[in-house]
């Protein structure tokens, strides 16, 4: 095992560190230590590596991981695993806004809360949160899986695209276009080796799916009290 | 008695008029509206006559100045984009940038046209909002990547393959607006780079998705240096909004390059109201942002590249005597390529239009071959003959821009300023800045800046 301490170094080179680990790397598991919400830590990466952070983090940790297995003990600020391609990022407390933006693949596991706006325009990603989501979650999704054992807050995918929504709990209120839909055995299957992926402990059969009603997808006026 | 009958009483009578308020477009469009039930969407920029760099001139020298020769004496016309924290900042032959068009909004082979122009002027062009495309990242030899709220393809690799990252904030066409591609134009190549499902209205955001103000923003530029090695330039481009805060806010947030863009600026799809009706005249967008750049010490350090209506060397030549590093053109660049060509004028009028006013460029039936997704159509557009008159034309700009500044007596193009322009009508006197002809006079100002 790496260690990094980030008490001692610049977080330029921590990152162009764990940036040159390549495919091809033979140092695969590395440690953050003192991360002390500094931003951008770990972004950018592309080998498969594990990276554990030990401490919580900033804005974007984990932003545009590609590859990379990235373990944060502790909680992430805003925008954590933003446009993540690939790999994995899992967090033990809770995860700021944003929280998988725009990821287009790859899976993030929030192991507490999300706050607002998490999976927002998510182009593929899939995101397990153990607990529960703020307001505008999956705000223009495109497509992936956003699955929350606990609540959503208001206006869940509001102005949905592809993306499928699973909550265990309540929704505070669905937004503009998004509707509850038919859990077919595909979705139950989805959900089945999302959870266990995520090591979450619920069954599929006891959450609901959301979707889009696709009724603004073009232009109706009948629909323009929606925009 | 009607009026237009004969009249045959003997006794004078008016002329019909029609309203200066209720034109004949004006009713259009009330007529269009109550029919469809929708809002005017449309390419191109502000149709409606705003005061414009068209409203200055140039002094020339006399006995206080005096010139450069034409032929023997250099005017340099270099320009260095991102010296502020980039590794490698962007070097240009030229001081014309071809601005952000998204792939979507314009051919693939339009795509690579304005790549080969622009790499054989010496100058660089821009992604859009749609990814970045092999026909473009393989033909211009300094692409600038876009990123945009809606990230439509956005991804590291992409990232680190370019030469200068673009943050879009704002657009001169619509400050505060996301963008639109129609259903026509989301052909299976658009769906699957902007992952979203074939036929549909599809609207971008106007906000980031993480992050909102300053503050975020200049965290999200580490964020984006630290992904490239700190290498890119970061460009910060905005609206013509509020200039002076949002160039003094860019500059704050991180910015190497603010790139202003005022609302004659072109888009490919949007509310006729929102071009229209929003944003501020280019003219009047420059020296506020100049100013800012010059009361935090920054001009010149963070440079300023300034967008919306630029057509000719005058107009380069006078963006850059009132502050700006350099020019960026998007329109212009289209009509080299053979937009609203007459030579298509039969289909124009098929089309209910004519040359010149063509703009329903989002319905994808552009006869020349360049705001479309259809086969057929692209077909018509060569890509090489079109790079060739777009390099034609920078360059043609180019040496117009060098031969004014040659008459002010400037050695580069930079060193224009605005003591070399007069404004000719007291509005743009106002805007730019500089004096009203025959006068020392800037209205609104005890002093000329
Ligand atoms: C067809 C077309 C597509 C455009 N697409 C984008 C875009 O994707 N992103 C962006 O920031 N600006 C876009 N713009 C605006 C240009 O980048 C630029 O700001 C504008 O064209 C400059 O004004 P001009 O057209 O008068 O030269 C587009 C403009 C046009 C004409």
């Amino acid at each position: 095992m790496q260690t990094i301490d980030m008490a001692s170094t610049e977080l330029r080179e921590a990152n162009s560190t764990l940036q040159a680990q390549k495919a091809d790397t033979n140092q695969k598991a590395w440690e953050i230590v003192n991360p002390k919400g500094s931003h951008a830590i770990a972004c950018g990466l592309d080998g498969p590596i594990e990276v554990t952070v030990r401490g919580s983090t900033g804005y974007y940790c984990a932003g545009m991981n590609k590859q990379a297995h990235i373990h944060i003990v502790g909680s992430a600020g805003p925008g954590v695993a933003e446009n993540m391609m690939s790999g994995t990022v899992v967090i033990d407390g809770d995860a700021s806004q944003y929280a998988g933006a725009t990821g287009h693949g790859g899976l993030l596991v929030i192991k507490g809360n999300a706050s607002s706006r998490c999976g927002i325009s998510m182009k593929g990603i899939d995101i397990v949160v153990h607990g529960n989501i703020g307001h505008m979650s999956a705000f223009m999704a495109q497509s992936g899986n956003l699955v929350v054992l606990g609540d959503a807050g208001d206006a869940l995918g509001d102005s949905l695209y592809e993306a499928r929504l699973f909550v265990r709990g309540t929704v505070k209120s669905l937004g503009a276009d998004c509707i509850e839909k038919e859990m077919r055995p595909e979705h139950l299957g989805i959900l089945k080796d999302l959870l266990e992926r995520a090591d979450a402990d619920a069954k599929p059969e006891e959450f609901k799916r959301y979707g889009s009603a696709r009724k603004l997808y073009n232009f109706d006026v009948d629909n323009a009290s929606a925009y | 008695m009607n009026k237009m009958t004969k009249d045959v009483s003997g006794i004078p009578h008016t002329v019909p008029q029609k309203p200066a308020t209720f034109t004949d477009p004006v009713n259009a469009e009330i007529r269009r509206a109550a029919a469809t039930g929708i809002y005017d969407i449309r390419g191109g920029g502000a149709k409606r006559k705003v005061p414009h760099f068209d409203d200055l001139l140039f002094l020339g020298a006399s006995i206080s100045r005096y010139p450069l020769e034409g032929y023997r004496e250099k005017c340099e016309t270099k320009v260095v984009l991102g010296t502020r924290f980039a590794k490698k900042p962007i070097e240009l032959d030229i001081p014309i940038t071809i601005a952000g068009m998204s792939f979507g909004s314009l051919s693939g082979p339009a795509k690579e046209a304005l790549g080969r122009g622009a790499s054989a002027a010496g100058t660089s062009t821009t992604t859009g909002d749609g990814g970045m495309t092999e026909e473009e990242r393989g033909h211009s030899d300094k692409l600038i990547y876009q990123y945009l709220p809606s990230r439509y393809g956005m991804n590291p690799d992409d990232l680190r393959r370019c030469d200068a990252i673009e943050v879009v904030v704002g657009q001169g066409a619509k400050p505060g607006g996301g963008g639109m591609l129609l259903g026509q134009k989301i052909s299976d190549r658009v769906a699957e780079m902007r992952n979203l499902p074939k036929g549909i209205d599809q609207r971008s955001a106007c906000r980031h998705p993480d992050w909102t103000g300053p503050d975020d923003l200049e965290i999200k530029i580490l964020e984006l240096r630290e992904i490239t090695n700190w290498e890119k330039p970061i460009y910060i481009k905005v609206g013509g909004a509020r200039p002076y805060f949002d160039t003094t806010l860019a500059v704050k947030a991180g910015a190497d390059v603010v790139v202003l863009d005022g609302m004659q600026g072109g888009t490919a799809a949007t509310q006729d109201v929102f071009i229209e009706h929003v944003g501020q005249p280019t003219l009047a967008c420059i020296r506020p942002a100049v100013q800012a750049l010059q009361d935090l010490g920054m001009h010149r350090e963070v440079q300023l590249v300034v967008s919306g209506g630029i057509r000719t060397g005058a107009d380069v030549a006078k963006a850059l005597a009132l502050g700006a590093d350099a020019v960026s053109i998007g329109t212009a660049a289209l009509i080299a390529l053979g937009d609203n060509d007459p030579r298509w004028e039969a289909e124009y009028n098929e089309l209910g239009t004519t040359a010149g006013a063509y703009d329903d460029w989002h319905e994808g039936r552009d006869p020349a071959g360049i705001t479309t997704q259809d086969p057929e159509l692209m077909a018509r557009f060569d890509s090489i003959a079109g790079g060739r008159r777009l390099s034609n034309y920078l360059k043609v700009m180019t040496l117009e821009a060098q031969t004014i500044a040659r008459a002010c007596g400037k050695n580069h193009v930079h060193n224009l300023e605005p003591e070399d322009l007069c404004a000719l009508t007291v509005e743009a006197s106002a805007m730019s800045g500089v004096p009203l002809a025959g006068t020392n006079w800037v209205p609104g100002r005890d002093e000329s800046y």
